[in-house]
């Protein structure tokens, strides 16, 4: 028992790798088998990191459950564990939404043993981002959650899903590769991969590196650094991979890209940028504010202009993590005050949020696709009569989506205007627009797909939301309504966590 | 006395060959056996090698000395480093795939096989040899074989072409050097071809000036430098199976070890002053090599391509470390296991593009499709090559390439900016060839199509199992690189 | 007036034993019958092996060489190596020629072969220009009728004759010469020559004369650009076993010759400093095109192996010279040590041609398709003289070459080594096409052997391990050749 107090994050970072080995040697013809062999492997890393969270301390300083064990000691990396609460809520969010997306893909036919191995791999490579306290072990993860997620797209996606794979592993690639060239860079100059590390030196390092001043060094890392997490986050005007692939994936893949891997790119400005440069962050806080704010507004108004269900939420992704990082925005400019910690708590309280309902949305657009075999908005019509439960989840999970008061995405985008008004006022009013066409699309939406006249075409044809599904879809619609009346329990962790870095 | 462990390694194939010429023509399951064994053996040796080396102790062990001809200075003498170590389990576990790929071979196998073994032992010695006369006998012994191996079993089309060529290219290269090493031999004065002896010689900065570009270029060929690399597309291609293995995954890195061993090591300050030149070739082989690769219409020549382009990264190691010294540190460790995880890769590589052509009997790319279906284990190997040859963390690519860049860096931040693009380009060539190939659709004439043969499965496994330990436990190799690295890096520093 | 003692007559041992055993061959031939004749093959091999290992026990050199009969004759380890060499060859000559139809039952062959290997031992031990000049006519005029041994084959007589022409030819040159070297120096002796030399009164321009008219004779010898061209065509039309003969032994005596008349006559000391560098340097320029002729002709010869062997072989006198030219002990012991590894190598050659020749009725390169799988022991046998020839290891021409290239860099002369070092690489391109042909080529005739018989595969045995061991085993060989290198110095 003791082994497993001690070593609760990599049980948690590697039982999904094990799963997946072991789901290597059963039968490739026993679906069923397989399938709830995966939903049980994946149960065990949400059960663990809930005990996380029991035995998490919310008012220590500083990084808990700490494993370190030399890896590559040539090169100053070794295998360096550990989580706050920032991470924590990630760690969290990751180890919900997998056995759900698993549960989710129960409806896979092909190929059943191949996918599940893949989904628990990628599991893996996105935990290891959260909980990496090192710098090149953070890469390696950051890497390593790639080529499942490619794979997923690109053999049980849609129609168009060689280009939009391509598109997505070359993207997050070539960004990664500025992210490669900035770590080896950090690693020569300050001669350590560790964060806590790196966190008090390297703001102070003044060591040129074969010639070139300190200081230019510190803006080509903090510009590769960015560039990389902005094509992931993403951040307007990197952003355009992400509807192609958002789209294009199978529905479980889309649950898990858009609620967990986008906050891979958020996480790093979180984690990696803003602790490491201040003074280059704090720069360039407004042009970086205003391309949230365009994030913001031209995702909704992209939104709103869709026909296909799918692509639409998928340009809703663009909208909510433009608010993420406005929040971190705010928080580079203004580090230290009030304002900065409120912005920040309502942008990591978004991250969670919006992977909730993220995830939950693209869940309800492939169940109606499932029965329906089209995303085309103008196809639907009028369906709340013919399926009246899954058209009350729907219009719960937009509403949540939305920033309906009541409900959790309200608190997270109070906290970020609440937070950034100050600072960036003109930035924020510009938002608002945002908020205000991302109403407009949610209701559009909804009432294309379950208002509006009926659609003789359906009739007969559309099977009503399966318990399997509402089993998908109800822990996420427990949460949202849980954070949204009473945010305090996730909010506090985050809120210290918060407190005691920025 | 102790054990000949390396005499063993070297001359069991030998041996074994010799042993095979005498059978009579029609025992081809003999012949089969007798290499089998043979590599085995050497397999498992080097391996008991590896893991009984001294890294503590450092410098060469398992030293073997005996006076060949002592008037002029000349001995068997061999022994084994940090870096040459990997080399030969490298060539070891190498030589054992090549054997299980080729058992299906029917024609001539006991001509084959006693070649292969020849080839073996040439490459073992070379590794193994610490007296530079003794290198160059083991090194030329490759010559006949390869050249015959190829023409006589390779793809029908271009083998005489593609095999005279390769044979001619790297018989300059090793001749040029050898008239360098001559030189060498005659200014120390010292009336030894002992290395470690000509290590302290201490040649004149003009002597060393003039004589390391032809004494490293000349082993560089071997190695796949540009403008000097077009033998191995062409060669590569032109072999059977089992001699693309050796040639890519073995043979390249004679050269290249060489190049250190001989015109490095010994030429310490022609090195510095020649790394320019170095870092210029090498980044041009990485990002042309890539580019190249992603081009090509042919199944085979895409790994040609890369093999070329990898090949780079090495020599990158190398000039950075020439270069910068101590700081680059990390460029020669980086080096050094690239050269075994690219070695690995690139056998894997070519095994599996030997065991698609065996039942296709096609590699256009544009003719293959779907392969997945059919040959699972196939193109999960080859998958796994693509994302060692991408330098995908978790495997043994990433940890061989990063460490070179970390010591670009060092020694040159814009080559280390152009030769990422190499990255990039690998990445696009991997996934267009994979999912041109594996991926995509069946055609109908390979719907019967059988998977690949257990032996074939071991070989594919093994490569692949070495890339994925070493990538996630990089502590099994670095370490014993790293001290071998720390000689090379006295020398350098001293001179 | 001298006397004739123990010492004297043991020096010439290989000779007294060469005439003796002539003349048991001639005893035998006359009284054997004529299906036992080839058995004088078996004679001849056995007689001169059993010379060689007389000559090894009893006639062996002094620390100090010897002037003797004279001063006729020198003994030293340069002629007690050559000796040994010129035996060695001829006797595998016999055996190769023990089952060549037209050659084996004359007993005439192996006289001749017999008075020819006697003529070389003299040429090896000759101080004097007198017995320099009677050993050359003996060792050649046996050759011209060995050449054109096969009266009817006109190829054969034609190449007896042409061998004639050229050689009588260049033996006249190169006489003049020897006798304005008498009238300059009022002395036959090649070492009083040298002494007087030393002098200083002779001309340089006289001697550089006299040098260039002996040098004919030395190169026609040799077979040295430009004197090479009767080569390929007399070894194509002569009997193979002869060819093999003549490339070898026959050219090994032209080198010994060469070596003990340039470093003895024209040393650097003395009065003319100038005079080695000269000879250095035109024999570096006269090698540099032997090599790059050779090569180059051989590499387009599709029609006659034996033409191709032929050109090889002219490319391979070049070599040898690059190891005369760096004229320092190590270079001359390089090229002895590659007259060791030619000889075993250009018999081995031209042995598995006689072979196929016989089996196939052709020369022509395309009668070796598909040898691999007709008699692979055979194509292993020209696996290993090719790649020998060509120089890699672990044969004895790799070292060789070593050898010769190492002294031309120690002798400041670089660029020659590169010059040699680029020869080797064209020279492999058309040995490895010949293999080529062996290993990769189909033919219908593939399911026939080829017959080998007992005396051919005895000494084709003794070529391949000697081969294989003058590239592993290196030290007795290496000993012998820097020994008899140090009797020139």
């Amino acid at each position: 028992m003791d082994f497993v107090a001690s070593h609760l994050l990599t049980l948690i970072l590697f039982t999904p790798t094990l799963a997946a080995l072991v789901l290597l040697f059963l039968p490739k013809g026993e679906e069923k088998l397989i399938r709830w062999a995966a939903l049980i492997a994946s149960l065990i890393p949400l059960v663990l990191s809930i005990v996380l969270w029991v035995r998490f301390d919310p008012g220590a300083i500083g990084f808990q459950f700490q494993e370190q064990v030399a890896w590559y000691p040539a090169i100053n990396s070794s295998y360096h564990l550990g989580i706050d609460g920032i991470s924590l809520a990630m760690v969290l969010l990751t180890t919900l939404l997998t056995p759900l997306a698993i549960l989710a893909s129960f409806n896979i036919t092909d190929r059943v043993k191949a996918y599940m191995i893949l989904f628990l791999l990628l599991e893996t490579g996105m935990l290891g981002v959260f909980v990496s306290l090192d710098l090149l072990l953070f890469f390696v993860f950051w890497e390593i959650g790639l080529v499942p997620m490619y794979f997923l797209i690109n053999q049980w996606g849609g129609a168009n899903r060689n280009y939009a794979s391509m598109k997505f592993i070359l993207y997050t690639m070539a960004g990664s590769l500025g992210l490669l060239l900035a770590t080896q860079m950090i690693g020569v100059v300050a001669g350590t991969y560790d964060l806590p590390l790196l966190f008090e030196r390297w703001t102070v390092i003044q060591v040129p590196l074969f010639g070139i001043p300190a200081g230019t060094v510190k803006a080509i890392a903090f510009w590769a650094f960015v560039i990389a997490f902005a094509i992931k986050v993403p951040i307007w005007p990197f952003h355009t991979w992400l509807p192609d692939a958002h789209t294009e994936a199978p529905t479980a893949g889309s649950m898990v890209l858009a609620g967990v891997l986008l906050k891979l790119g958020a996480y790093g400005f979180l984690r990696l940028v803003l602790p490491l440069y201040p003074v280059e962050a704090k720069y360039f806080a407004g042009a970086l504010a205003f391309l949230a704010t365009m994030a913001i507004i031209f995702g909704a108004l992209g939104a709103y202009g869709q026909d296909d269900f799918k692509r639409l939420v998928a340009y809703s992704s663009i909208n909510h993590m433009g608010f993420v990082v406005l929040g971190i925005a705010a928080a580079a400019w203004a580090v230290g005050t009030d304002n900065a910690v409120i912005a920040l708590n309502g942008a990591v309280l978004q991250m969670f949020n919006h992977g909730l309902s993220a995830a939950g949305m693209f869940f309800l657009v492939g169940v109606i696709y499932d029965r329906t075999h089209t995303r085309d908005l103008n196809a639907y019509g009028g369906l709340f009569t013919l399926v009246p439960v899954y058209g009350g989840i729907l219009i719960f999970t937009a509403m949540a989506s939305m920033g309906l008061p009541g409900l959790n995405g309200f608190v997270s985008e109070f906290l970020v205007v609440r937070g950034t008004w100050p600072i960036f006022t003109l930035a924020t009013a510009l938002s608002m627009i945002g908020l205000f066409s991302t109403g407009a699309y949610v209701l559009k939406a909804l009432k294309k797909i379950l208002h509006g006249p009926l659609n003789e075409r359906w009739v007969g044809h559309l099977p009503e939301i399966n318990p399997r599904e509402v089993l998908v879809i109800a822990p996420l619609m427990v949460l949202m309504l849980g954070i949204g009346i009473w945010p305090a329990w996730i909010l506090d962790v985050i809120n210290r966590a918060v407190s005691m870095w920025f | 006395m102790q054990f000949p462990l390396l005499s063993v390694i070297i001359f069991i194939p030998l041996v074994a060959g010799v042993l095979i010429l005498f059978l009579p023509a029609d025992r081809k399951t003999e012949v089969r056996v007798i290499a089998l064994a043979a590599s085995v053996v050497t397999l498992l040796l080097s391996i008991w090698a590896y893991i009984s080396y001294n890294i503590d102790a450092g410098g060469y062990q398992f030293v073997e000395r005996v006076e060949w001809l002592p008037s002029l200075g000349i001995s068997y003498f061999v022994g084994v480093d940090g870096i040459s170590l990997p080399l030969v389990l490298l060539a070891g576990i190498v030589v054992f795939c090549g054997v299980l790929v080729s058992w299906g071979i029917d024609d001539r196998p006991r001509e084959f096989f006693a070649f292969m073994m020849f080839l073996a032992t040439s490459v073992f010695g070379v590794f193994a040899s610490l007296d530079l006369f003794a290198l160059f006998f083991f090194f030329e012994i490759a010559v006949f074989p390869k050249y015959l191996m190829i023409v006589t079993w390779g793809s029908p089309k271009t083998r005489e072409y593609g095999g005279m060529k390769l044979t001619l290219y790297l018989f300059i290269g090793s001749v040029i050097a050898l008239v360098g090493a001559l030189a060498m031999y005659f200014a120390s004065g010292l009336h030894t071809f002992d290395m470690i002896a000509l290590e302290n010689a201490g040649f004149s900065m003009e002597f060393q000036r003039f004589w390391f570009p032809f004494v490293f270029f000349g082993f560089a060929v071997l190695g796949g430098i540009f403008p000097f690399h077009s033998w191995a597309p062409d060669g590569h291609v032109a072999a059977p199976t089992a001699i693309s293995m050796l040639l890519a995954g073995v043979e390249m890195k004679v050269g290249a070890f060489a190049a250190l061993r001989v015109a490095i090591m010994l030429l310490p300050e022609g090195a510095r002053q020649w790394a320019w030149l170095i870092l210029i070739l090498a980044t041009v082989n990485v990002v042309y090599g890539a580019f190249i690769a992603l081009i090509q219409t042919d199944f085979k020549y895409v790994i040609g391509f890369s093999s070329v382009s990898h090949m780079g990264l090495v020599m990158l190691g190398f000039a950075a470390v020439a270069a910068a010294g101590q700081n680059a540190r990390n460029g020669l460790i980086g080096a050094g296991m690239q050269m075994f995880s690219h070695g690995v890769m690139t056998a894997l590589f070519f095994a599996i593009v030997g065991m698609v052509y065996d039942r296709t009997h096609t590699r256009d790319i544009s003719r293959l499709g779907g392969l997945y279906r059919r040959m699972p284990w196939a193109a999960i190997g080859f998958i796994i090559g693509g994302l060692v040859s991408m330098g995908m963390p978790g495997f043994s690519g990433f940890v061989a390439e990063f460490p070179i860049f970390m010591g670009l860096w060092q020694a040159a931040p814009s080559y280390a900016i152009i030769a990422i693009l190499g990255v990039i380009i690998t990445a696009g060539y991997i996934f267009r060839v994979v999912g041109k190939v594996f991926f995509g659709e069946l055609c109908p004439e390979y719907e019967t199509l059988a998977d690949i043969t257990p032996l074939d499965k071991v070989a594919v496994g093994l490569l692949s199992l070495a890339m994925i330990a070493l990538g996630i436990l990089p502590n099994l190799m670095v370490p014993l690189v790293s001290s071998g690295v720390d000689r090379v890096l006295a020398l350098l520093g001293g001179a | 007036m001298y006397s004739v003692d123990q010492a004297m007559t043991l020096a010439i041992l290989p000779e007294i034993c060469l005439l003796l055993l002539g003349l048991v061959v001639l005893v035998c031939d006359l009284v054997w019958r004529e299906d036992a004749r080839r058995n004088l093959g078996w004679l001849t091999a056995g007689g001169l092996l059993l010379t060689v290992i007389l000559t090894i026990l009893f006639a062996r050199p002094g620390s100090e060489p010897v002037l003797m009969w004279g001063g006729m004759l020198r003994q030293d380890w340069l002629t007690f190596v050559f000796s040994i060499i010129f035996m060695t060859g001829a006797a595998l000559t016999a055996l190769f020629a023990m089952d060549s139809e037209a050659l084996s039952r004359r007993g005439e062959f192996y006289l001749l072969l017999l008075a020819s290997t006697l003529g070389m031992c003299l040429m090896a031990g000759a101080a004097d220009l007198v017995m320099l000049f009677l050993a050359i006519e003996v060792t050649s005029i046996p050759l011209y009728v060995l050449a054109g041994f096969v009266i009817r084959d006109t190829k054969s007589t034609e190449s007896g004759f042409k061998y004639l022409l050229f050689g009588a030819t260049t033996s006249a040159v190169m006489l003049y010469g020897f006798s304005l070297l008498f009238g300059f120096t009022g002395s036959t002796g090649i070492y009083q020559i040298s002494e007087v030399l030393k002098g200083g009164q002779v001309s340089l321009f006289s001697l550089v004369g006299v040098l260039m008219l002996v040098l004919v004779g030395f190169s026609f010898k040799t077979s040295i650009v430009p004197f090479h061209f009767w080569a390929p065509d007399v070894y194509e039309g002569a009997p193979t076993p002869v060819a093999g003969f003549l490339s070898t032994a026959s050219k090994a005596a032209g080198f010994a010759v060469l070596m003990r008349f340039l470093l003895s006559v024209f040393p650097a000391t003395g009065s003319y400093p100038n005079m080695e560098t000269f000879w250095v340097a035109l024999l570096a320029a006269v090698a540099t095109a032997t090599m790059l002729l050779g090569n180059t002709l051989a590499m387009v010869q599709r029609n006659s192996i034996k033409r191709l062997i032929a050109y090889s072989s002219i490319a391979q006198a070049g070599y040898i010279l690059i190891g005369v030219v760096a004229a320092s002990a190590l270079g001359i012991s390089g090229a002895i040590y590659y007259l060791i590894v030619y000889l075993l190598t250009n018999l081995a050659a031209f042995g598995v041609v006689t072979i196929v020749g016989r089996a196939t009725g052709s020369d022509d390169l395309a009668a070796y398709a598909g040898l691999s799988r007709r008699a692979p022991a055979l194509t292993i046998v020209l696996l290993v003289a090719f790649l020998s020839l060509g120089g890699i290891p672990p044969f004895g021409g790799f070292f060789a070459k070593v050898l010769v290239f190492s002294a031309a860099v120690d002798s400041n002369m670089v660029w020659l080594a590169f010059v040699g070092v680029i020869n080797s690489i064209i020279a492999l391109y058309y040995y490895l096409t010949v293999l080529k042909y062996a290993y990769l080529h189909r033919s219908e005739e593939e399911s026939r052997p080829v017959v080998v018989s007992r005396p051919w595969a005895i000494a084709l045995t003794i070529c391949i391990i000697g081969i294989i061991l003058l590239g592993t085993l290196i030290g007795p060989w290496y000993q012998w050749s820097v020994q008899a290198a140090n009797a020139l110095f």
